[in-house]
């Protein structure tokens, strides 16, 4: 199967990717070429097979029902955490106004 | 005290335990090192102070006696570690300038026992890349030349290419790689050092820029297979932080290493011969299968059918979760932001990522939205992940017949910067021999294995089952020990 532009433009926006045509018309043949060189999965019987879902047999474990936004991972450090933003404002992250 | 800048890990330890040098005097020819080769463009960030601050730490708790094992110890670190207080970018233009305020636990186990860090190290933008050629910051030049005279500029490997050229540059006597497709191996082939990526879920991800998190693993760059075990073991832990992190104790590598093979298998796996590979790589696994047997191992010959089918899984289960881990760089928490004109925030989104995102990383993004879209998914991702069982398979049933494989590390000596940067699919073959292991989680170590023809390295791979560190790292001591490999880049920058 094989893109074509107007595909390429829509991959772009459902990445949030701004891209030009010119842009979407230098990666077309770029996507092609891998995505024409992956196809050779569909060769590969994989009837019955599973899909991979844990390549190293781990539990899925649980942890007791309690605060643990300790020192490093955010309790009480709203300040730090913001002064990684591009824009906040009183004490909030800022964004574009999204409602009219 | 040039002379310090050639001890590695274990000679620096052990030596300020005898008290032959103290740890500010190592910190210093370090950061010496380090300021002297801004040519090789493998520090990003230097930090001479965090250096000599762990030192100065290191030399008052050797003298009363409660030093941890890496007291003393100067490190590189790759910049997709987060560090606190000091910029970790992923060498993106989308994070230029976060400073995080934490720190990743693979670092903050490093530096608890007593390392020091010298700086962040150069690498593929996003670990996306074999060449560190996708990287903000720069090409990162190998200390390598080719022996023709022509001095062409050549690629450290990627993506952990800062990190490969500065322990091979003796900038650092060890560093922290990550290896999601062959990130750590083919580098440290390229450049002539010990890289090992550990079984999945060794060390923690928590803090470590995510590229493909079912893939992704942290591991030690090294000029030994002593010292990379040395290094894991600070490196490896449970980590409550990490969903996929093993609750596994954490052995005693390095004071269990044993070359002695007695006993052992040693799988050849037949899909591994490819072609055009050169002759001289062909030859050098065979020697690595002698060696072997010199230590006392039987030989045997293996199958792994699906090895063929490694690489094109790998690129779509790669740029899935890749596009899925990178939709948090949106502008709005960290990082960059491009707003248009009385733009709205999707336009906000989408103007920030095509002007943080570097073209390798866009494509990988792009190809992942597309894998998992809807009347694609099934055809491209649960196929490969499918594939990837198979993979996965073929290693069980190896093990059956044998204790680790041995294989090449790359299909290629390192190549000229910008020979492949016009052909993607050329740059992934370069991973051809480091991804099925990845695929399948399983630890993985290379170490140098001789020169080719022009002078550069060629490295040997040894594969071993899950949690099997030991078995991976003796033999490659094995291969060490009888490659004799001392050779290293002639000082030019």
């Amino acid at each position: 199967m094989s893109v074509d532009t107007e595909t390429v433009l829509k991959i772009a926006n459902l990445s949030r990717i701004a891209i030009s045509e010119e842009e979407a018309e230098r990666l077309k043949p770029e996507l092609n070429a891998i995505l024409g060189w992956v196809e050779q999965l569909g060769e590969v019987d994989t009837d019955g097979v599973e899909p991979m879902a844990m390549v190293i047999a781990n539990r899925t474990r649980m942890r007791d029902d309690v605060v643990t936004d300790g020192s490093d991972t955010g309790g009480n450090r709203r300040d730090d955490i913001l002064a990684n933003a591009p824009l906040a404002e009183h004490g909030f992250f800022a964004v574009p106004k999204v409602i009219e | 005290m040039s002379g310090l800048t050639d001890l590695g890990v274990a000679d620096i330890r052990d030596g300020l335990r005898t008290k032959e040098f103290s740890a500010r005097e190592v910190a210093e020819a370090f950061n010496a090192a380090v300021d002297g080769a801004d040519a090789l463009n493998a520090f990003i960030v230097k930090t001479p102070e965090k250096a000599l601050e762990a030192a100065e730490a290191a030399d008052k708790v050797l003298a009363d006696g409660t030093a941890g094992p890496l007291a003393g110890v100067p490190l590189g670190i790759k910049d997709l570690f987060c560090t606190r207080d000091v910029p970790s970018t992923a060498c993106s233009d989308i994070l230029t300038d976060f400073t995080p305020p934490y720190e990743s636990t693979v670092t903050a186990n490093l530096f608890g026992a007593g390392a020091g860090m010298l700086g962040k190290l150069n690498m593929d933008q996003f670990a996306m890349g074999s060449s560190n050629e996708t990287s903000a910051r720069g090409n990162v030049t190998s200390p390598w030349r080719r022996n023709d005279g022509g001095n062409a500029p050549l690629s450290p490997g990627g993506s952990s290419g800062g990190s490969s050229a500065a322990v091979a540059a003796h900038l650092c006597p060890a560093a922290t790689g990550t290896d999601t497709g062959g990130s750590i191996r083919q580098p440290a082939a390229f450049t002539g050092i010990t890289g090992m990526k550990p079984t999945y879920g060794r060390c923690s991800r928590w803090g470590i820029i995510a590229f493909a998190s079912s893939l992704d693993q942290a591991g030690p760059m090294a000029r030994s297979v002593k010292d990379s075990a040395i290094l894991l073991e600070s490196m490896a832990s449970f980590d409550p932080k990490d969903s996929t992190s093993l609750d596994e104790p954490v052995p005693h590598w390095e004071g269990a290493l044993n070359a002695d093979l007695k006993g052992k298998k040693i799988g050849i796996p037949s899909e591994y011969r490819v072609d055009n590979m050169p002759g001289e790589i062909d030859t050098l696994w065979q020697q690595g299968a002698e060696w072997l047997k010199d230590a006392g191992a039987e030989i045997v010959d293996v199958s792994l059918p699906h090895t063929k089918y490694a690489l094109p899984a790998y690129y779509i289960i790669a740029p899935a979760e890749a596009s899925a881990n990178l939709s948090r760089y949106d502008g709005v928490r960290y990082g960059l932001r491009e707003t248009p004109d009385n733009g709205s925030l999707a336009e906000m989104y989408a103007a920030t990522r095509a002007a943080g995102f570097g073209d390798e990383v866009k494509k990988r993004i792009m190809i992942g939205t597309y894998v998992l879209s809807v009347g694609h998914y099934d055809a491209y991702y649960t196929q490969a992940q499918k594939v990837r069982t198979l993979i996965a398979q073929d290693f069980e049933k190896a093990w059956d017949q044998c204790d680790v494989l041995l294989t090449p590390t790359a299909p290629s000596a390192a190549f000229a910067l910008g020979d492949l940067s016009d052909d993607p699919l050329a740059m992934y073959l370069n991973d051809v021999f480091a991804v099925p292991a990845s695929l399948a989680g399983l630890p993985a170590i290379a170490v140098p294995g001789g020169l080719d023809g022009q002078g550069l390295p060629l490295g040997l791979q040894v594969v071993g089952k899950a949690l099997d560190e030991q078995g991976v790292f003796d033999v490659g001591l094995a291969l060490e020990e009888r490659s004799g490999f001392t050779a290293r880049a002639e000082k030019w920058w």
